[in-house]
């Protein structure tokens, strides 16, 4: 079992070479049954399980991964963290994680190494700029911290973006949101993985689920590659695979599949310190610690499940960064990639109980499933601890696409899928 | 990067053409009838395949015509491309 981190086990295990740090989590082989099951080692999950624990007393819990934790869209995103949308729902719910993220490297023990350096959303014209008023007032009817900047705060902030009169994409403000940033995505995986593990959940991994096993409208289980595995309580959070899962239950969801394409450029010296996005271009950008500049896309419009997207929409991305930030124009781009987010009709993600008894669906975060990963893993811990969803998430629930109060943040999301 | 077989126009790059999503969702005859599971059904859920797909695509950029394609979700593979109202 891992031992606590601090200064001085830090001192203590220098002095022995660093020889002697133990394993974060253990490997155990699967037990028969368990109390709950969670499909889906990613951020969202591993929260869940840890939330599980640590609120709500349920321990007997394994958390299948078919492949590493961690290994899908936890460790594809761009990092980005912040809680500026639109309407109460979300605003409630994305807030809830910001203020989780906040305390998080304490909360673990584990540094995930949380950056509050900033978040701008670009306006180009007019219309963007009414557009981010309303926004920013709003947010801040939500008791949540959220400014306007004119172009020469924003050149100020930012001097790389080309903020001339002629630019192609001219900056006549930006809003901003001071708490927002980035933390180490792999770190958030690990951390919770590791608490959620002292806790005594099994996490395991290379463990795909085949079929979930239902007796009468109710869930007994999941068969695996790793044998069949008994659960009362079940809870689907796979992102990507959502509907996959979904199908092996008998229901249908909301959901379309798409890929989500982002890259990083060859390292640079510091010339970023906070995150640029623009939601008119499709560009967010920011740079790592190790000095690479880390860049999102749009994501490809048709269904997929390939984890690659079309070079199209790279060529377009990076058109338009270039022109947003000129110096960057000669940097070589070190590594492409893609994840498969889930996307509602909403942009909105459902964390809901399902028409199975027993089994609970947390999912469709499209494209900004990260920021939300520790407020996540609270509600959807809540809603199958209770059986009923938390207050944060009942809005969110499966059964808004049938009464029809969606809630529609496809700009809050910044990555529209149409 | 796709090559979309256009049924009308051949081989042609994706960028011209636009995405209609999921095949044969029929609009309902008798829309008074539906109750509100039946809408949700028609209007949000989707089947989303991982594997064979049946799709609509609009060659927008082209002869702007809508045709059907069963595509491979995973391997991006577009195994055929049919007209509208015909049997893949």
């Amino acid at each position: 079992m891992s031992s606590k981190y601090s200064i001085f086990s830090l001192a203590r295990n220098a002095i022995n070479h660093h020889r002697g740090w133990q394993r974060v989590w253990r490997s155990p082989e699967p037990k028969p049954a368990y109390d709950v099951i969670i499909i889906g080692g990613g951020g969202h999950g591993l929260a869940t399980a840890y939330y599980l624990a640590k609120e709500h007393g349920i321990s007997n819990t394994a958390v299948l991964e078919k492949g590493w934790i961690g290994g899908g869209n936890t460790g594809r995103n761009t990092t980005i963290i912040r809680s500026n949308y639109l309407w109460d729902e979300s605003a409630r719910m994305y807030d809830k994680s910001l203020r989780l993220y906040e305390n998080l490297s304490q909360d673990l023990n584990f540094n995930i190494m949380l950056s509050q350096r900033g978040v701008l959303n670009l306006a180009h014209n007019l219309g963007d700029l009414r557009e981010i008023s309303r926004r920013v007032n709003a947010i801040r009817l939500n008791g949540i911290d959220s400014e306007i900047l004119d172009t020469a705060q924003v050149q100020a902030m930012v001097p790389i973006l080309d903020c001339s009169t002629n630019a192609r994409y001219p900056i006549l403000g930006a809003s901003l949101q001071r708490r927002g940033g980035v933390a180490r995505h792999d770190g958030v995986a690990w951390g919770f993985a590791r608490a959620a593990d002292v806790r005594g959940v099994d996490i395991l991994q290379n463990c795909e689920v085949t079929a979930i096993l239902r007796d009468g409208g109710k869930v007994t289980g999941v068969e695996t590659s790793r044998g069949i595995i008994k659960a009362g309580k079940v809870a689907i959070v796979t992102a990507g695979h959502a509907s996959v899962l979904a199908d092996m239950a008998g229901f249908r969801l909301p959901i379309e599949s798409h890929p989500l394409q982002a890259m990083v450029s060859e390292p640079i010296k510091p010339i970023l310190d906070c995150v640029v996005m623009s939601g008119a271009v499709h560009a967010y950008i920011s740079q790592s610690d190790r000095g690479e500049m880390v860049m999102g896309a749009g994501i490809d419009h048709f269904v997929s499940y390939a984890q690659r997207g079309s070079l199209s929409v790279v060529e377009q991305q990076m058109a338009a960064v270039t022109r947003l930030m000129p110096i960057l124009s000669r940097l070589r781009l070190m590594r492409q990639w893609a994840g498969i987010v889930d996307t509602c009709p909403d942009a909105s993600p459902i964390v809901s109980k399902t028409p199975v008894q027993g089994l609970y669906v947390n999912g469709g975060w499209g494209t900004g499933g990260f920021k939300a990963t520790p407020g996540s893993g609270w509600v959807f811990a809540h809603t199958i601890a209770q059986d009923r969803p938390h207050e944060l998430n009942a809005p969110f629930s499966l059964e808004r696409f049938t009464t029809g109060a969606l809630i529609d943040e496809h700009g809050a999301a910044a990555v529209a899928p149409h | 990067m796709l090559l979309i077989p256009c049924p009308w126009c051949g081989e042609r790059d994706e960028q011209e053409f636009s995405y209609g999503g999921e095949a044969d969702i029929a609009r309902p005859l008798d829309p008074d009838a539906l109750s509100d599971d039946d809408w949700a059904d028609y209007l949000f859920m989707r089947t989303n395949t991982k594997g064979d797909f049946l799709e609509r695509w609009n060659h927008a950029s082209g002869c702007r015509r809508w045709f059907n394609a069963r595509r491979n979700t995973v391997t991006h593979r577009i195994e055929s491309v049919y007209k509208m109202a015909q049997k893949p």
